[in-house]
């Protein structure tokens, strides 16, 4: 029998009661209509937390730990892993190397062989490198009782007792930048952001604002005569003008509204192709 | 309680366990001390064990979760490890060593994943593992050396 462990250590994480692996997606549904249960994707932010969880459910034997391409969308499985997504040639290819952009300073590989999709799109962080990406594609979220919804829309959502099932890309024509700003490497960024043109239509994702990525899309034309130097600019003003920051520790207000700038303004330009 | 069954360095483990124990405190029970817990926040790599071959951090599994699977300490690895440990010695990046175990776990993950990786490749992979003592050109000194000696 393994004996616990100290007391100090018993205060800093959370104390499971429980811990199931259910075999159907309804059996890990109605484990999860108790308020007390979570569902357990890696793990590492629900770890942070304290209190008493009656019951952990696993998804891992759910089989929701592939990514699936076909010619017309990714079906990314909830339990997929940052380090799947980074490593996923398919996905790098379609986002021009995007996507490993986005997760690749992420703490570092062991946590990322953890920390799942599911849970961090879930989750709605505002520190989230992964949502700031996703939100930049053409991204659809499956509930196991919602349905199939837009990701901006599930991101404004409140947290409620549903399941994020599986994550849908579609492969929309696209050109995408994804570029963070970090006081150190493997920090929680100071500012995420992500440019794509989607079919056409330009979409700058700015987060860890530090609130949640927000989208900005370009409504006053801006971009329609396509990027320069001097659009780039107008529009990452506009991006700066127009998205709300905050301060904390990592960063105060006034340097994030910055950032905005300076980062859209770059990724703009490396999506021109003139950086 | 819950009874769990994994095989921990080859060997076939089975035991009753908190559901809540997490596998780094499992790990140290079944003697493998070479796990350190280091910064309580998944950030420092001190504890880096191999998943099925994965490096994970085993703080922040519950052993729970790695019940049917293979989990490997530096206890199980000895011979693999002993292949480059000693071109990290030899730079001096060995100091407190704390940081050590949880370092070459993670550099036997970047080798069999990458045999032949470039610094900037070193570098990245082993961005997970922190060390208060060495400033990092040390470790990456002797894995350089480790792989230049094979060539």
């Amino acid at each position: 029998m393994i004996p616990s462990r100290n007391v100090e250590v018993d205060n800093m994480i959370m104390n499971i009661q429980n811990y199931v692996r259910p075999q159907s997606l309804e059996e890990a549904y109605t484990l999860n209509q108790n308020r007390r249960s979570r569902i357990i994707g890696g793990m590492l932010w629900l770890k942070m937390g304290r209190g008493t969880v009656s019951t952990a459910i696993d998804l891992c034997d759910l089989g929701l730990d592939t990514i699936e391409e076909t010619q017309d969308q990714f079906s990314i499985g909830a339990m997929v892993t940052l380090r799947q997504l980074e490593l996923h040639k398919g996905l790098n290819d379609y986002t021009q190397g995007a996507m490993a952009q986005s997760v690749q300073d992420i703490v570092g590989v062991q946590f990322r062989n953890l920390a799942t999709l599911g849970g961090s799109l879930w989750g709605r962080f505002g520190f989230s490198d992964v949502l700031t990406m996703f939100l930049a594609m053409d991204t659809w979220v499956e509930l196991y009782k919602g349905g199939i919804l837009p990701l901006e829309r599930f991101a404004s959502m409140k947290h409620d007792r549903d399941i994020l099932v599986r994550v849908i890309v579609k492969k929309a024509p696209g050109r995408f930048v994804y570029r963070a700003m970090r006081n150190q490497r493997t920090d929680f960024p100071v500012l995420t952001c992500a440019l794509s043109r989607l079919e056409g239509e330009y979409r700058a994702v700015l987060g860890a604002r530090p609130g949640r990525a927000m989208v900005i899309r370009d409504s006053g034309g801006l971009l329609s005569e396509g990027i320069t130097g001097e659009s780039a600019a107008a529009f990452a003003a506009f991006a700066a003008e127009t998205v709300p920051t905050g301060g904390n520790l990592r960063g105060s207000a006034a340097y994030r509204t910055h950032l905005i700038r300076v980062l859209t303004q770059r990724s703009l330009l490396e999506l021109g192709g003139m950086e | 309680m819950m009874e769990i069954k994994l095989k921990l360095n080859g060997r076939n483990v089975s035991s009753h366990i908190d559901p809540g124990l997490l596998l780094i405190d499992f790990l140290r029970d079944q003697g493998c001390f070479s796990v350190k817990r280091g910064c309580e926040t998944s950030n420092c790599g001190l504890c880096t064990v191999l998943l099925d071959g994965k490096p994970v951090l085993s703080c922040s599994v519950l052993a729970a979760r790695a019940a049917g699977h293979h989990v490997q300490t530096l206890e199980g690895l000895q011979e693999e490890a002993a292949e480059f440990v000693g071109f990290i010695a030899d730079q001096g990046a060995d100091q407190c060593g704390f940081c050590n175990p949880g370092f070459v776990m993670n550099t036997i993950a970047l080798l069999r994943e990458n045999p032949d990786p470039t610094d900037d490749e070193i570098r990245a992979f082993l961005a997970g593992n922190l060390c208060r003592c060495s400033g990092y050109d040390g470790q990456l000194r002797g894995i350089r050396n480790y792989l230049n000696s094979r060539k």
